[in-house]
């Protein structure tokens, strides 16, 4: 008896580590498997569906046609880099012999003016949203809080917005372009005119959402916040600072997510309807190309998109965990 | 005798409703000595939050007026320090920041940087909260957010402190630790306070008077009773003191005999809305 006892004993702690470890494999099994299951249907389904799909530019992109283009696509940008690498050199070279020859010589600098690559035109698009999107968050943001603030304001701008908020921004591309042409006229721009187009039609996207969501969290701050505020006599910017502002930091954040996601989309559109440069752009020209690989390669574009959009909303959320105290309100 | 501090000077209150003004208080007239722990009671909604928030400046009363010190009160002021019912913490903010906010706005340059630490300090220590000051008011229970809740009003040194039934969302047992607390700093720092409750066993225990309240529309004061149980006092000693049971008797026969009629009203009527509710349902 004694001995089937302390076997028991020494037994029980490993049983309880292996259950344990077996508990968390499957949990994570669970975490992961469920979704690499979902993405594997997916993907099996789109390559039966792409081969009974035929177009006049060939049989529709599967996954794997896709992937190759996704290597095509980097090695066409490696190939540009050392083309450009090479077309510096070969400049230097020739500046270099040009002074040797001549002392008084003052050699030339060109800039490289070759084709942009995918990834260039990523990071394109990527600048644009980012800098429209802040320009936008400077502006809405105080406007938000002094919405919120003044009823009188709210009720004066309010009207403005809600006629303004449903606009397509894509509706106001067309006078952006004109208006930047007539009043950004420098010989010597320091941005390029379509970058500003863009960049501002990204701006009109996101500042509606911004202003609605600040002056909405504004407004509903807690009416005992405001009253130790006022027995404390902050002044007016002191209020703001250490009581609005964070206060409203949770739907400040919710409305800066939005905006983003639905820039984002926007983006692409405008960069494809105004031929600016960008992921937009790209999507297009090969659409125009019409080469055997032009789907291949658009449907890469539209998994990158997406993979930005997703990245770019991720970002969001981490910041907002990050700003907010509000732990409950960053749950989606 | 000691000195008139506050003077709530016959005031009306009226609020606008569609169908014309609603008198909510009437002629509520009381003078509060320097040192004086006074509560208000009396059955919901009739008006004791309104004369609080009238003392803070945080409404204005339609006719008659407060006298501080001499002085109109028109406006909110940390020399008028409230203490809410639920603790109005800023969440973003650690306990001793919350203090903090309050005593650099109070002091500002007053105080030099270790001052200004010691005092947010001692405060949190009057109130038994020094062992959890860097925690925010999520991570800490009801009761502990009502204590840095009062740590901040104290910090501010106010004449007067106005306490908003600063004990009424938390269980029982939290309550009496609370008012014992509350008593140990009144014996150390004899605050002049108003609290409002709606607990007669914790208006007894704790004040030198209560006001008790009529019921509303047009509520005045009803009747004062003076307290004249010595201190310091002791829940366990007084459960049995026959002058603690006749004021509680006292107290229980205002707001149950006196004044019962718009009680049993409310209930009739919230019986009623339960009926109508079930119906729809």
């Amino acid at each position: 008896m004694s001995t089937t006892a302390s076997l028991n004993e020494n037994q029980e702690p490993k049983v309880e580590w292996l259950d344990k470890s077996i508990d968390a494999l499957l949990k994570m099994t669970k975490t992961l498997a469920i979704p690499l299951a979902g993405i594997a249907v997916f993907l099996l389904m789109w390559s039966m569906a792409a081969q009974n799909i035929d177009t006049s530019l060939g049989k529709f992109p599967g996954p794997a046609t896709v992937w190759g283009q996704f290597e095509s696509l980097y090695q066409e940008h490696t190939a540009e880099r050392e083309k450009e690498e090479a077309f510096y050199l070969r400049q230097e070279e020739r500046n270099a012999k040009r002074v040797a020859e001549d002392p008084t010589y003052t050699p030339k600098v060109r800039a490289y003016t070759g084709k942009e690559t995918f990834l260039d035109q990523i990071v394109t698009s990527l600048i644009t949203v980012m800098s429209g999107f802040l320009v936008a968050a400077i502006l809405a943001v105080p406007l938000g809080i002094a919405v919120g603030l003044s009823k009188t304001l709210n009720e004066a701008i309010n009207p403005i917005i809600q006629i303004f908020k449903p606009v397509s921004p894509l509706a106001w591309l067309p006078l952006v372009t004109m208006v930047v042409s007539a009043l950004y006229a420098t010989p010597d721009p320091i941005v390029p005119k379509s970058f500003l187009n863009s960049m501002i039609t990204v701006t009109l996207c996101c500042i509606w959402p911004m202003v609605i969501n600040t002056a909405v969290g504004v407004a509903s701050i807690d009416k005992d916040l405001i009253n130790v505020s006022m027995v404390l006599r902050l002044p007016a910017l002191k209020h703001i600072r250490k009581i609005v502002l964070p206060a409203s930091v949770p739907m400040i954040f919710t409305g800066m997510r939005l905006s983003l996601g639905v820039a984002w989309m926007v983006l692409i559109a405008a960069e494809m309807l105004a031929q600016n440069p960008g992921l937009g752009k790209f999507v297009w020209d090969e659409f125009q190309n019409g080469s055997s690989d032009s789907l291949g390669r658009i449907m890469a574009a539209v998994v990158v998109i997406g993979f930005i959009g997703f990245l770019l909303d991720r970002m969001m959320l981490q910041i907002q965990k990050i700003v907010s105290w509000d732990k409950t309100s960053v749950t989606r | 005798m000691m000195s008139i501090l506050l003077d709530i000077s016959h005031i009306d209150m009226e609020f606008p409703t569609p169908k014309g003004p609603f008198t909510a208080l009437k002629d509520v007239d009381l003078k509060i000595k320097e040192g004086e722990f006074v509560s208000l009671i009396g059955h919901s909604g009739c008006g004791k939050s309104t004369v609080l928030n009238i003392v803070a400046g945080l409404h204005q009363a339609t006719r008659g007026g407060v006298i501080l010190n001499g002085k109109e009160v028109r406006e909110p002021g940390p020399e008028r320090a409230v203490v809410f019912q639920n603790h109005s913490l800023l969440p973003w903010l650690s306990a001793y920041e919350n203090v903090e906010l309050a005593v650099k706005q109070v002091f500002g340059k007053k105080k030099s940087k270790r001052e200004t630490k010691e005092w947010i300090e001692h405060n949190l220590k009057l109130v038994h909260m020094d062992h959890a000051m860097h925690k925010r008011p999520d991570e800490i229970s009801g009761g502990m957010k009502q204590r840095v809740g009062i740590a901040r009003a104290l910090a501010m040194q106010p004449d007067i402190l106005l306490m908003d039934e600063p004990f009424g969302a938390l269980d029982a047992l939290t309550r009496s630790h609370m008012q014992d607390s509350l008593m140990e700093i009144q014996n150390e720092l004899n605050n002049t306070v108003i609290m409002i409750t709606h607990d007669v066993d914790e208006a007894v225990l704790l004040s030198d008077r209560i006001v008790m309240m009529t019921n509303g529309p047009a509520a005045t004061i009803g009747e004062i009773l003076e307290v004249g149980l010595e201190r310091p006092r002791d829940r366990l000693a007084l459960a049995e003191d026959p002058e603690y049971t006749h004021l509680r008797s006292e107290v229980l026969k205002f707001l149950y005999e006196k004044q019962r009629k718009v009680e049993v009203m409310a209930t009739v009527k919230k019986e009623k809305k339960k009926k109508g509710d079930t119906q729809a349902a």
